[in-house]
């Protein structure tokens, strides 16, 4: 990337200054934000990389047990939150436009409704999570599965924490995207100064992103 | 000593504890990583205490399983994976290209946080009676048998693994965004290439081992398998799963401490490095090729003969760029004018150690002889004469070298170089003796052994003695000096770089006006002697 950014030669510390004292300028940080943000997507692609190895690993071990778990899955409500997420990054991606233009309440809506439904896609979620714990789907000690029990177990056990780890990013998201609501209707974004939005517009997508890969390959694959 | 400097820009304990200045954060690290050095130590003394007879009289089997997996736990992670990076790494790399800070300062002190979090984890684990499972944590012992805290420890590890990720993260961003004009990539001191490689190396191997341990602490506490066979897991992938960041963390510990040492030769024998282009280069070579090698610890874990080919010859590849390190290293000192100051004594132990460490390494790679030695002292003294041996002199050597910018104060040179030549005698005494014990068919983790490796044990445990008086020395000179040692100059070892081209200590902000550079990096011409005489 670029080399030879000018420092400022003069080092004024006047108090509306919009940028920390390490940068030379506003867009200086946000360069260095920006690429601070794709690094740490990179860093999740490997989190998450980790379990994606060991789903495949066991898919070709056990197709047989894991096709059969799947259809334990409720595609419905799956295909419905993901139509959430889908509509979430739409108005995420509304909310990162309206800051650029230094729309206030555009912004603030379009926030409030990507959290909102990032609520809904939890609480579907959270049901999901109820019919398997009645079913006892759950692996440990409780666990029912009427067909190859023991490989059922490695699907859920994966199930479970590839969209645990899933919704805690969430979880994290909407906490991060509900300080931005409060900042936003204060004004403290406009088309001069933008990063915190449009950052979290990027995670956002990431985590949808991410969904997008679980739904096919737990919900649906090896389905008839 | 009267002007502003960053230590005594401020005062008192929170200035300290919420400073985002990147070298106090420095110092933060330094003092919380010398305790878990010395706890390791402890440790590892405990360890050589039993081995020095054969029969278990020190301690029982299970409290020597727990010495040993603590030690390697603490040695590892809270030691040597932060240790360079942490300490080094943040004072210097904002000053070695012209900025005044690293790019996110809060993130910073966060990285911190997360690492005194991450090691509190890990005390909790040690005494409330400790962990057994191995610095490895290999499934399913770890998540089905051992009767531990496995959970705290794996947490600690986890919690730690962010602070390297963010660290790396910081260090990316501010090598690519902060350079001072005319500094462009190919001018950058090696050091920050070394830094740069191990980001990447933090980046994109650190969150694979943290979901393997988050894997593992959840299939201990709510039996979920994943690894566990008995439910139809496989061991095995954990394995895969370990090694893929674990081998490539072994680079996480040497790659930092040979950017030191490429510092440290051309200084002291006032020589351009050999080869500038090829040893940064190299750097990047060996964090990309560090990623694909890590099926070399599993050649007896049943995986396929053709994984295991695979892996081995990719194992040799990764000697090339190291090699090409050292014959640069070699060929700078050719002819230069050396100056064996304790810094240079250090760089000179660690290329004699590295060496062998690596080219036993190359044994290791080889399929037959690693079936002879593995999980024998062989591979004990392996991994010691590269981590211990290479790591540790590479940050003890650095620790040196900047002390005086760190400080304002000159250390003693005697005294250090006294404590140099120690470390690099007890060093070998201590490790030499395992590779022929380990090749002789001594296994390693058991707290007793057949007599006749009694006379190799007593020379191992009388070397760690040395070793250990060794590395009490710096710390107790280096302590005394900051109250008596000579007041240091900006430049005492007549240095390019721009770290040196600001007062010792540094102001917060690092430079009164922002340098521009216009030259490469270790201009040691005639020239420059000149200018200095
Ligand atoms: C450069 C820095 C290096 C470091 C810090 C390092 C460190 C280590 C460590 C810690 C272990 C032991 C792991 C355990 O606890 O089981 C180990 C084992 C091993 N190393 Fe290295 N190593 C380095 C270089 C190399 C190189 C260059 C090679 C091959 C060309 C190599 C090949 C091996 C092999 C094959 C083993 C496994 C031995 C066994 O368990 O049978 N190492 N190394
Ligand atoms: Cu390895």
């Amino acid at each position: 990337m670029s080399a030879g950014h000018a420092h400022a030669a003069a080092r004024g510390h006047s108090a509306e200054r919009a940028y920390a004292h390490q940068f030379d300028s506003a867009e200086h940080q946000h360069g260095a934000a920006q690429l601070g943000m794709w690094v740490f997507i990179a860093q999740e692609i490997l989190f998450f990389g980790g379990l994606f190895v060991a789903y495949t690993v066991y898919r070709f071990m056990y197709p047989a047990a894991f096709a059969q778990s799947s259809h334990h899955l409720d595609v419905v409500l799956g295909s419905f939150n993901t139509a959430v997420l889908i509509a979430s990054s739409l108005t995420m991606a509304l909310a990162v436009h309206g800051a650029q233009l230094g729309k206030r309440w555009a912004q603030v809506i379009f926030l409030l409704a990507t959290i909102f439904l990032g609520c809904v896609f939890l609480g579907v979620k959270t049901i999901e999570y109820g019919h398997k714990f009645h079913e006892h789907l759950i692996p440990g000690p409780n666990f029912l599965f009427d067909g190859d029990a023991r490989h059922a177990q490695i699907f859920f056990s994966l199930y479970f924490v590839m969209t645990g780890l899933h919704a805690l990013h969430m979880v994290i998201g909407i906490a991060v995207l509900g300080v931005l609501v409060w900042r936003a209707a204060r004004g403290a974004y406009g088309s001069a100064y933008y990063s915190p939005v449009e950052l979290t517009g990027l995670y956002w997508h990431f985590v949808d992103i991410v969904w997008i890969f679980l739904f096919p390959l737990l919900y649906l694959i090896g389905r008839h | 000593m009267t002007s502003t400097n960053y230590i005594n820009a401020d005062y008192g304990i929170w200035s300290w504890l919420l400073t985002k200045d990147h070298k106090r954060i420095a110092i933060l690290y330094l003092v919380s990583i010398t305790a878990m050095f010395l706890l390791g130590g402890l440790f590892a003394l405990m360890i050589r205490l039993e081995l020095l007879t054969p029969a278990g009289d020190l301690v029982s089997a299970d409290t020597y399983n727990k010495l040993f997996t603590m030690h390697g736990i603490v040695m590892v992670f809270f030691f040597l994976i932060p240790s360079i990076p942490a300490v080094l790494g943040n004072f210097l790399i904002p000053m070695m290209i012209g900025a005044r800070d690293l790019a996110f300062p809060r993130l910073n002190l966060a990285s911190w946080y997360l690492f005194v979090v991450g090691a509190l984890f890990a005390l909790y684990a040690i005494f409330t009676g400790g962990v057994d499972t191995g610095w490895t944590f290999y499934t399913p012992y770890s998540t089905a048998a051992a009767h531990t805290n496995v959970i705290p420890a794996a947490l600690g590890i986890f919690i730690n693994g962010f602070s390297s990720i963010l660290t790396g993260l910081n260090f990316i961003v501010t090598i690519h965004r902060m350079r001072a004009p005319g500094l462009t990539w190919f001018r950058l001191p090696l050091f920050v290439w070394a830094h740069y490689a191990t980001s990447i190396i933090f980046i994109l191997g650190t969150p694979v081992i943290a979901i393997t341990i988050l894997l593992v602490a959840v299939e201990r506490a709510f039996h979920f398998g994943i690894f566990d066979p008995t439910l139809g897991g496989d061991p095995v992938l954990f394995q895969h799963l370990f090694w893929f960041y674990s081998h490539p963390a072994v680079y996480i510990m040497i790659l930092p401490s040979m950017g030191i040492v490429s510092e440290l030769i051309t200084c002291f024998s006032r020589k351009v490095i050999f080869g500038y282009g090829f040893v940064a280069v190299s750097s990047m070579a060996i964090a990309v090729l560090g990623f694909l090698v890590w099926g070399h610890h599993l050649f007896l874990s049943g995986q396929s003969v053709y994984a295991s080919l695979i892996f081995s010859v990719l194992s040799f590849l990764v000697a090339i760029p190291s090699a090409v390190k050292v014959f640069n290293w070699t060929a700078t000192l050719y002819r230069g004018s050396i100056e064996f100051a304790a810094p240079m004594i250090y760089a000179l132990g660690f290329i004699g150690l590295f060496t062998i460490g690596g080219l036993t390494g190359l044994f290791l790679a080889t399929l037959g002889f690693d079936v002879h030695v593995h999980d024998t002292y062989f591979v004990v003294a392996h991994f010691h004469y590269i981590m211990v041996g290479g790591a540790i002199m590479g940050y003890l050597g650095g620790i040196h070298y900047w002390w005086p910018k760190i400080s304002g104060r000159m250390y003693p040179e005697w005294p250090a170089r006294i404590g140099a030549a120690t470390i690099f005698v007890g060093f070998n005494l201590t490790f030499f003796p395992q590779f022929l014990a380990g090749y002789l068919g001594m296994p390693r983790r058991y707290h007793m052994y057949p007599p006749e490796f009694q006379v190799l044990n007593v020379m191992s445990t009388a070397g760690a003695t040395i070793l250990g008086v060794g590395y009490l020395l710096p710390l107790t000179y280096l302590l005394w000096s900051l109250r008596y040692g000579k007041v240091a100059p900006d430049n005492p070892w007549r240095a390019t770089g721009l770290e040196w081209q600001t007062p010792s200590p540094p102001p917060t902000e690092n430079f009164a006006t922002t340098p521009v550079v216009t030259e490469g990096a270790y201009a040691y011409s005639d020239m420059h002697e000149a200018e200095f005489i």
